[in-house]
């Protein structure tokens, strides 16, 4: 604290001796959650399920938060979302506090959500259409998207005919087409099988190194968390809390092959320690 | 010969339409056993070649045509009403918990009175006139289609409406643009179902006071005496209703592609 009021000064009088820089650069972050907290109602009284938590994602980054099963991470992502209403603090996105859903939070759920009734195309445009986005400028989108997630030839197909892996790719690209803010995914390939989930991962790294979103994204996956991210989060087994925050610097762009090398492999036994002493906890 | 008795085994479709056609027969079979060689009086049980005649002799006369479209008309405006009232309230009560709260209770008390003890009441207040018939074809369906389609409603999946939100759908986009057209497969299908019970109303609507139509020709024919008419009438009724339904499952087909892998 003291350190940081000295920077402050120090920053200061630079600006002040340095006549030519005279706004200093404020960086605020992309979201900032601010002692977001929640408790469920049940029969036998009140369970905390997330303790009030704090957190910053810068703008661009890729975060990803890590915890056991049932330690309310999914709970921090629709309370971003706006889907849930958490009983303490608040959400701020570019400043601005949040207040109910918006098409600024684009999500993607581990269940399959994709509109069973719409094409490719049309899950794809669904929202853009609801913007009044005209017919071309929808049609030049779908396009992109569909060529950046690799479904080029698909958009007549219905998701039925679609296996697991391409229906959330879609779902990728229709979160993305509609060009929020940021990206919010819930365990996005928690239903895939392992191969298929090595492939998203990589297809994910590609879509955003292209859009340059702002990504926070819910895995109970070790390997998943580290490969995608700039940060992981790990949380406590119930009442959950963020527990420790891992930077990855891991060089971009990554391939699959990283995930033998050594670097990853210290990332992951620290990652592993950590966790495995919640999944402790959490099954006591 | 041995996976026929397998249970949930499949078996080809040759065998599959055969077997049905050899229950009709048997059937058949038996009826013809128990008429022609009057082990039944005929005057309980009429031969199939009776019925035949007699159903032939209606058509040709043309007395049956008019018998059938006044009771068409009374069992699809009253299930019309039902439909254009239960099926919107349906929706709202299976998307919006306080209109539930208000109906469901009401509805689901009002399912088990019978329509057809609503028909002295409904003389009293209506009169005889056909209003009275489409009234009892509307009691007999409008709760049970409501609840239905409240029901398909609620099964729409939340992550669907989650996800809506998250792109930008308002409250009223969400009605129109997720609930509709995903619960529409279901309300099509809840219409063929209650359309199907509304046909057995009919009789019940014909019964008292009518003039007209297959279930007063039923009564009449009881009255005289006349057990092949009778049959006649039930068949015909059983065929309207199995020629309803092949027209929902055809609209199911036609609208609802996307339902299927093969997308035809």
């Amino acid at each position: 604290m003291v350190f940081k009021m000295v920077s402050q000064k120090l920053d200061t009088n630079t600006v002040l001796n340095n006549k030519e820089i005279v706004i200093p650069k404020i960086i605020t972050p992309k979201l900032e959650i601010k002692d977001v907290g929640k408790i469920f109602k049940t029969k036998s009284g009140e369970t905390v399920a997330l303790e009030k938590t704090s957190f910053t994602v810068k703008d661009g980054e890729f975060v990803t938060i890590l915890g056991p099963s049932g330690c309310g991470k999914s709970t921090i992502l629709r309370i971003v979302a706006g889907l849930e209403e958490s009983n303490s603090g608040k959400v701020l996105l570019d400043g601005q506090e949040i207040n109910g859903p918006g098409p600024d939070r684009g999500m993607v759920f581990q269940s399959y959500t994709l509109f069973p009734w719409l094409n490719v195309k049309d899950n794809i445009t669904f929202g853009l259409k609801l913007k009044g986005v005209n017919q071309k400028e929808r049609d030049d989108l779908a396009r992109h998207y569909l060529q950046l997630i690799g479904l080029e030839g698909f958009e007549k197909h219905y998701p039925i005919q679609l296996s697991g892996g391409m229906k959330q790719r879609v779902a990728i690209a229709r979160a993305l087409a509609n060009d929020p803010k940021i990206l919010l995914m819930d365990e996005p390939f928690g239903a895939l099988d392992a191969q298929t989930r090595t492939i998203m991962q990589e297809v994910l790294l590609k879509a955003w190194e292209d859009s340059k979103k702002t990504i926070l994204f819910i895995t109970h996956d070790v390997d998943e968390s580290i490969f995608l991210a700039d940060s992981v989060y790990v949380m406590t087994a119930r009442p959950g809390r963020l527990k420790k925050k891992i930077p990855i610097t891991l060089d971009r762009p990554r391939e699959y092959s990283m995930k033998s090398t050594v670097e990853f492999g210290n990332y992951k036994e620290e990652l592993l320690s950590l966790i495995r002493e919640e999944s402790l906890k959490s099954i006591k | 010969m041995g996976k026929w008795f397998t249970p949930k085994k499949e078996i080809s479709k040759g065998i599959y339409t055969s077997v049905g056609f050899i229950t009709f027969i048997l059937v058949l079979g038996i009826w013809s056993l128990l008429s022609y060689s009057g082990l039944v009086n005929p005057l309980f049980l009429p031969t199939p070649t009776t019925v035949l005649a007699t159903a032939t002799e209606l058509f040709v006369s043309g007395d049956i045509f008019s018998d059938i479209g006044i009771s068409f008309s009374r069992v699809f405006t009253g299930f019309l009403i039902a439909a254009l009232i239960g099926i919107p309230l349906g929706i709202l009560m299976g998307s919006l918990r306080i209109m539930e709260g208000a109906f469901e209770p009401i509805i689901g008390f009002i399912r088990y009175m019978p329509a057809s003890a609503f028909i002295p009441l409904l003389i009293l207040w209506i009169g005889l006139g056909e209003s009275e018939k489409m009234a009892v074809i509307f009691l007999g369906t409008f709760f049970q289609l409501t609840l239905m389609v409240m029901d398909v409603t609620k099964n729409v999946q939340n992550d669907l409406i989650d996800v809506s939100y998250t792109l930008g759908a308002k409250n009223a986009q969400i009605f129109t643009k997720v609930i509709l057209p995903a619960s529409l497969p279901g309300i099509v299908d809840t219409l063929r179902i209650t359309f199907g019970w509304a046909w057995t109303y009919l009789v019940v609507a014909e019964i008292v006071g009518a003039s007209s139509g297959l279930g007063h020709m039923i009564m009449q024919a009881s009255r005289f005496l006349q057990p092949d008419k009778i049959i006649v009438g039930i068949l015909i009724i059983g065929l309207l209703g199995l020629i309803t339904d092949i027209i929902f499952k055809s609209i199911y087909r036609a609208s609802f592609s996307w339902m299927r892998k093969d997308g035809f």
